[in-house]
């Protein structure tokens, strides 16, 4: 089986550069502040993956985990 | 006791590793080399100067200070030959720390979110063709002073509400604040009065008439209490919020112009890709970072296994972290489509930068409208290319042709 990815936030780390809102708008949203948080359950639909990793890889504050399931 | 209103003349730097000066004629010049030779001494430098100050060199040890505000305190940003006395509410959420930095902070975040900016960028798209129509007929043009200079100024007057007409004024105070008064004390003390004073009449003027722009905004925002803000803490924060988006988006424009003048390879890609014009907007922000920022060391400590002493201060240098080559690959090289890239040219840990999504929207608008009419530019042989000192490192004066080379 494929193994399947998913994102996560952490909300302590976050400091809302918003990095990963623009390099993967379909796996992050922002609240009124502009800090993000993962879309749903950041299940990372199939296609995306890549995204996935490039937002973690650019995110300034390394508040952004990818999870392998 | 030094006398605060005689500028201090720094003598020329001989050893960069135990006496180093980011004011020094040299660092403005050429910092990159300077930062590489320190970086390769300690992680953490030391000079006798300005009554003191270390620098963290690396990546990793700018990250630790960052975020450790108990040690670090931000009451003082700017390192100076002078230590004048400490206001209250001199410039929140800048100049706070926990736990009053949050609130005042979270004030400034809504206007600013990435969807604000997205109903700006019409606003600034037209902001930049009008400067372009300016100088678009010319041979050749200084696209700091005609160009970069303008965007950011009236983007944020246009957020404020006050006119785009008064750039000049606001472009002023700023030279004396971050520059002059590095030196100068009574410089800095007379600029902060004339920018209260005229944000005071903008306020009374919205008393009767209230308007949808930031000054209002604040007039009316509420403190946890439920309490309109001091009024010392609302001129505070538009001193700050004035003072903290001109010279440095002037800077990033500037210095991505003057890459792209002497990178005509960099440039026609963008030309050819306008889509990779945002991750570029990245690398050039990494690679020509342009604020330095400071903290004062309250409690002693250890960072990356240097000690460090209170009294000190400690020269931030955002734009020396997003050079260190543990972090980055050839980061002494400009690699447009980078892919890895956790630059810290807008800070980290609680005061990342309020205008990052501005200052980035700004940047963006500003290399594509200008690609997309004036394609070929290059660096004018016979003028001369000037940088400012200091905190905000960018160039001043950029002599352009245009056109392509005969
Ligand atoms: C390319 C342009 C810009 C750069 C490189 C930049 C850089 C920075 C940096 C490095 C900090 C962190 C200060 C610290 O750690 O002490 C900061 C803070 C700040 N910046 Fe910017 N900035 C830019 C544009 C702007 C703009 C356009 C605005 C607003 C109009 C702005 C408003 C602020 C404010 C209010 C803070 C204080 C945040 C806090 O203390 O929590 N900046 N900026």
């Amino acid at each position: 089986m494929a193994e399947r990815l998913r994102v996560h936030v952490d909300p302590d780390k976050c400091q809302g550069h918003a990095r990963c809102k623009a390099l993967a708008p379909e796996l992050f949203e922002l609240d009124e502040y502009g800090n993000a948080h993962e879309v749903g359950d950041g299940t990372v639909p199939p296609g995306l993956e890549d995204k996935a990793w490039l937002a973690k890889s650019n995110c300034p504050e390394i508040a952004i985990d990818v999870i392998e399931e | 006791m030094s006398d605060v209103s005689q500028p201090a003349a720094h003598p020329p730097v001989t050893d960069w590793v135990n006496d180093f000066d980011h004011t020094d004629p040299q660092w403005t010049d050429d910092p990159f080399p300077i930062w590489k030779e320190l970086r390769t001494a300690s992680p953490v430098v030391h000079t006798e100067r300005f009554l003191g100050c270390y620098m963290p060199t690396t990546y990793e040890a700018v990250r630790e200070i960052a975020n450790d505000t108990k040690h670090f305190s931000s009451r003082r940003i700017i390192v100076r030959d002078v230590r004048p006395e400490v206001a209250r509410n001199a410039a929140p959420p800048i100049t706070s720390d926990p736990p009053v930095h949050k609130p005042a902070k979270q004030l400034l975040l809504p206007p600013f979110t990435p969807d604000a900016m997205k109903k700006l960028e019409p606003r600034m798209r037209a902001i930049c063709n009008e400067l372009i129509d300016g100088f678009i007929a010319d041979d050749k043009v200084d696209a700091a002073a005609r160009y970069g200079k303008y965007i950011p100024v009236q983007a944020i007057a246009h957020m404020l509400g006050i006119p785009e007409s008064d750039s000049d004024l606001f472009i002023n105070w700023i030279h004396m604040i971050l520059e002059l008064g590095i030196k100068d004390e009574n410089k800095l003390l007379e600029a902060v009065q004339e920018m209260s004073a005229y944000f005071r009449t903008h306020i009374e003027e919205r008393r009767s008439k209230p308007t949808n722009d930031l000054i209002s905004y604040l007039m009316n925002a509420k403190n946890k209490e439920g309490q309109p803000l001091e009024e010392s803490h609302v001129l505070g924060s538009l001193r700050l919020l004035l003072i903290a988006g001109i010279d440095t988006t002037w800077s990033a424009i500037g210095s991505s112009l003057w890459h792209l003048a002497r990178t005509p390879a960099d440039r026609e890609r963008l030309i050819a890709e306008p889509g990779l014009i945002p991750t570029a907007v990245e690398e050039l922000l990494r690679a020509y970072s342009p604020v330095t920022m400071a903290r004062e060391v309250v409690k002693e400590t250890t960072i990356s296994g240097c000690p460090v002493k209170a009294g000190n201060m400690v020269l931030l240098s955002f734009p020396a972290a997003n050079r260190d080559p543990k972090m980055f690959p050839d980061a002494d090289k400009v690699v447009i489509d980078r892919r890895e890239n956790r630059h810290a040219a807008f800070g980290l840990g609680i005061h990342r930068c309020v205008g990052s999504n501005l200052a980035r929207m700004e940047m963006q608008v500003a290399l594509e409208e200008r690609l997309k009419r004036i394609p070929d530019f290059r660096l004018d042989p016979a003028g001369t290319v000037t940088w400012s000192q200091g905190t905000v490192r960018g160039p001043r004066q950029l002599p352009f042709l245009l056109g392509k080379a005969m």
